[in-house]
């Protein structure tokens, strides 16, 4: 295919970014952090299979405070994700695609994205963890 | 003129040629992946800090082998179908492309396959 001397769409740095195209990109963005994610629970899983020592040293890996960051980061992806993509639903459904709705949605997915987030952690270091 | 019909003519096109096979896949999944993930994310704040005799007895708790092996069969399917995306959207060279396509289903499915072995290792062995 020759692409010869057709004019070059604009590249995406003349763009101001937008509640729109920023929420876009980072749902790809925490679709590939996952995939990572994803990995890294087969890994946790067969740890476990493996046998109680090598569970123990990734289970200190993920209490390391390297391992805290990815998988704060993880939480955030997936809670993102995941309300992202029910806005995307909606959108398949044919609801909330005016400009100011799809503003408002992407500002509400974002903010519950940080709350659900935090709430998880405040969870998980705070009351419930390590209960069993 | 051609003989063929409408519908004859726009199936099989795409950039992966399979229609709305896939666009569908990746909704059922995401359906599925709501209440799991939601489910998941509970489990693994209640299991921060567990050790492996701990998590054999939350693996054996009712219900927990279950929607392990039902989150990771959701999980790796639908992280192929959105990996498969990004491989079409930025490798344009057909040999790379068809290459990282083969690859990114393997390695779903090696992975898929391992946690669940894993799951049933852990849950029925010593």
């Amino acid at each position: 295919m020759s692409t010869g001397n057709r004019p070059l769409s604009p590249h995406l740095q003349v763009y101001k970014p937008q509640i729109t195209s920023v929420l876009s990109i980072f749902h790809r963005f925490t679709g590939v952090g996952l995939a990572v994610g994803a990995l890294m629970l087969a890994y946790w899983l067969n740890a476990a299979a493996y046998g109680p020592e090598a569970f123990e040293r990734t289970q200190a890996f993920l209490a390391h405070w390297f391992g805290k960051l990815l998988l704060f980061g993880w939480t955030w992806a997936l809670l993102y994700h995941l309300c992202n993509g029910i806005r995307h639903m909606f959108w398949d459904a044919g609801l909330g695609l005016e400009l100011p709705q799809v503003r408002a949605s992407g500002w509400f997915v974002y903010i519950a994205s940080v709350v659900l987030t935090l709430l998880a952690w405040t969870a998980g270091y705070g009351m419930l963890g390590g209960s069993y | 003129m051609s003989l063929r019909s409408d519908l004859g003519r726009v199936r099989g096109l795409g950039s992966a040629q399979n229609g709305t096979a896939h666009w569908w896949a990746q909704r059922v999944t995401a359906i599925a992946l709501i209440p799991l993930s939601l489910w998941f994310i509970y489990s693994a704040v209640t299991l921060v800090g567990i050790d492996r005799a701990g998590f054999k007895i939350w693996l054996n708790a009712p219900g927990s082998i279950l929607l392990m092996t039902l989150f990771v069969i959701a999980l790796f399917y639908h992280m192929q179908l959105g990996l498969q995306v990004v491989i079409e959207d930025y490798v344009h060279n057909e040999r790379n492309k068809i290459v990282s396509l083969l690859l990114n289903k393997l390695v779903a499915v090696f992975f898929a396959v391992s946690s669940i072995i894993a799951l049933i290792k852990v849950a029925f062995g010593g």
